[in-house]
């Protein structure tokens, strides 16, 4: 892509013009006030094109300026961190601490490149047993210990 | 004598036992997350500020402090040991540390390292017992629209003192001013960027922006690449330096220890800023340059010791103006609103014992840092060894408990992984995340003032330049930023950054 010549500042500055895109129009919904009198319309309004002005001297940097292309994503830690911890979040009331903690190592330790069962299921296991004794016992978190039907 | 009696008070509230439990706590959690690549303080205090809801914030403030100032003892050890920087503050203790544990004297170079470190934490210490009642009575009579000023200095200093490019860190600062907005408007009561969903009525929490744009981010850029680490001189021994060692380090602690203390107060400064300009002195001042990077002690002895006196120092602005100036101070805001302390010049008068005790806390924590670290050398690098595959799901579990016990939801934890998607997007985009957290922090207060200010000049915006104290600052900030867009300086800006971490 020739016309692009720093395909990271490019980017970059169009991340923030979305930003400051979307500010602008969901605030557009809110009182603008004036000066004097602000409504909660006026600062975030006055953020969202600033940002926008921002981006577009960023991307615009990005054009004219040498510079790197943008390292490639990879899926598989994304989806099993940040994806695990998600589920995790959404399961805890019902799995409880014990459950949930066996879920949360083994699953997530398959975003490593060198995930082993074994050590991963015994590493599970002892932190499961330190969660319960830290966040309950110590910090008397309100968890619930074992999964649904028993955690009443 | 006003100070000593102020510091004995500090001392009776450092002392207490539960206090002093809170401090070892804090250090030892410092150090080893200090040790360990791939978490730092910000991911750290993100962590456990919900655990302590249940605390007295003082102790909770304690502890919170000495996980920053502990951390930069325990990134030394790594960065000696390892050649890898447990913390950033660390990268340049690489360049000669390493080379003396090569050469036999990784033992001279944790103690210089630590002893450094510990002096420097001393006199930073006083300096902030001395500095900071002047400074917040002075801060007392700032009006809103200084305060505005103010924070606008403050965000300026913060990204021109940092590392890339100035107008994506500015773009970033607005960003995170705009994040700072949701949430319910204290003004008018209008809900601003709910979209209806009830978790967020009460704004983003702040645990769950730093802990997903500096904890879970860094967790998956780290899983991109295979894990390389090999300990090199697992035995230490001779944790002492002969007569010609001390005599060498002497003057760089002394000069790092100043510039430093110095730095810290700036904004964007702290411990990286400090030690990478103590490094560069260094090398400047010495008679043989050509020895750094060989395992020259003064590389170790002045970098370690500014960075902890740069990490004190720069609770000053925090504990006296109410304005964070790095990463980890914003996390302090958020630990002091937790507790209903608001930050800012009037903490040392409403909370005297708050205030004291958790200046004498950081002499108390450093002392202990000293006392325990240097034995305990051994295990801190046992634990090294553990493969990154284990220690990952371990930090991942405790941020995912530690996040939902914040309001018991789980929308918390999504909006934490949302971050960190955000924060892999700004990893690939080379994007500080850190005046993003700033401007997080700041947004609340700073809209708060600026309509305050208008308020009381019915509308008329040069009230910030009939003010001369608001003026002034003002102006130091568009000179400053004029300054570093200049084409001339950017370039010397920019090769200053690229030597420093090359």
């Amino acid at each position: 892509m020739a016309w692009m010549k720093d395909p990271k500042e490019f980017w970059s500055g169009v991340l923030f013009m979305v930003f400051g895109a979307f500010a602008l129009l969901v605030s557009n919904g809110y009182a603008m006030g004036t000066a004097a009198r602000m409504g909660p319309g006026y600062f975030p309004r006055a953020l969202g094109a600033l940002l926008v002005i921002l981006g577009a001297l960023v991307s615009l940097r990005g054009l004219r300026v040498e510079g790197e292309s943008v390292p490639k994503f990879f899926l598989r830690p994304l989806i099993f961190v940040l994806g695990t911890v998600v589920v995790f979040g959404i399961v805890i009331p019902y799995t409880g601490v014990i459950l949930g903690t066996l879920l949360l190592i083994f699953v997530s330790s398959i975003a490593s490149h060198e995930f082993r069962w074994r050590s991963a299921l015994v590493s599970g296991i002892v932190l499961a047993v330190a969660a319960v004794l830290i966040f309950i016992v110590g910090l008397k978190l309100q968890l619930p210990i074992w999964p649904w039907p028993w955690n009443q | 004598m006003d100070i000593l009696s102020h510091l004995a008070m500090g001392f009776g509230v450092a002392m207490t036992p539960i206090n002093l439990v809170y401090a070892l706590l804090g250090v030892l959690l410092g150090t080893l997350i200090g040790v360990l690549p791939g978490i730092g303080p910000v991911a750290t205090i993100a962590m456990l500020l919900p655990t302590t809801y249940a605390l007295q914030p003082v102790s909770a403030l304690i502890m919170l402090a000495g996980i920053y100032y502990g951390a930069q003892y325990g990134g030394s050890t790594t960065a000696i040991l390892v050649n890898m920087p447990g913390e950033t503050s660390s990268v340049v203790t690489c360049l000669d540390g390493y080379q003396m544990a090569r050469r036999g004297q990784a033992g001279a170079a944790l103690a210089v390292a630590a002893m450094g470190s510990f002096f420097a934490g001393c006199v930073a210490t006083v300096f902030i017992a001395a500095f900071s009642p002047p400074l917040s009575e002075f801060a007392l009579k700032f009006g809103p629209a200084e305060y505005f000023s103010l924070m606008c200095l403050g965000l300026i200093g913060a990204v021109i003192l940092a590392s890339g490019s100035i107008i994506k860190a500015i773009a970033m600062i607005v960003l995170g001013l705009l994040m700072g907005i949701v949430g319910t408007d204290v003004n008018s009561g209008a809900q601003r960027f709910v979209f209806d969903i009830p978790e967020l009525v009460d704004g983003i929490g702040v645990v769950s922006v730093a802990m997903g744009l500096f904890g879970f981010a860094e967790i998956v850029s780290n899983l991109e690449s295979k894990e390389k680490r090999e300990v090199v001189s697992s035995k230490v021994k001779g944790l002492w330096l002969t007569m010609a060692q001390f005599r060498a380090a002497a003057p760089a602690v002394l000069r790092g220890t100043a510039l430093g203390s110095v730095l810290g107060l700036l904004p964007g400064g702290g411990a990286m800023l400090s030690s990478f300009a103590s490094y560069t002195m260094e090398k400047k001042l010495a008679k043989d340059p050509s020895q750094f990077g060989k395992g020259a002690i003064q590389g170790v002895a002045g970098p370690e010791s500014a960075n902890n006196a740069g990490a004190q120092t720069s609770f000053i602005p925090l504990l006296t103006l109410g304005i964070p100036e790095n990463a980890v101070m914003a996390m302090m805001v958020g630990a002091m609103t937790i507790h209903n302390i608001q930050p800012g010049p009037q903490v040392i008068t409403s909370n005297p014992e708050l205030f004291w005790g958790l200046i004498a806390s950081m002499w108390i924590g450093n002392a202990m840092l000293v006392v325990l670290n240097l034995p305990m050398i051994g295990l801190w690098i046992r634990l090294l060894t553990v493969p990154y595959r284990l220690l990952y799901p371990a930090i991942l579990l405790f941020c995912a408990i530690g996040v939902y016990s914040v309001n018991n939801t789980s929308m918390d934890i999504t909006l934490t992984a949302v971050f960190g998607l955000l924060g892999v997007v700004f990893v690939k985009l080379s994007c500080e995340p850190a005046p993003l957290l700033l401007g997080f922090v700041l947004g609340p207060m700073m809209e708060e003032n600026l309509r305050r200010a208008l308020l009381l000049s019915r509308g008329d915006g040069w009230v910030f330049f009939h003010r001369p104290l608001s003026a002034g600052m003002l102006t130091v900030a568009i000179v400053l930023l004029v300054i570093t867009l200049l084409p001339n300086i950017r370039k010397k800006r920019e090769e200053a950054f690229h030597e420093e971490t090359a």
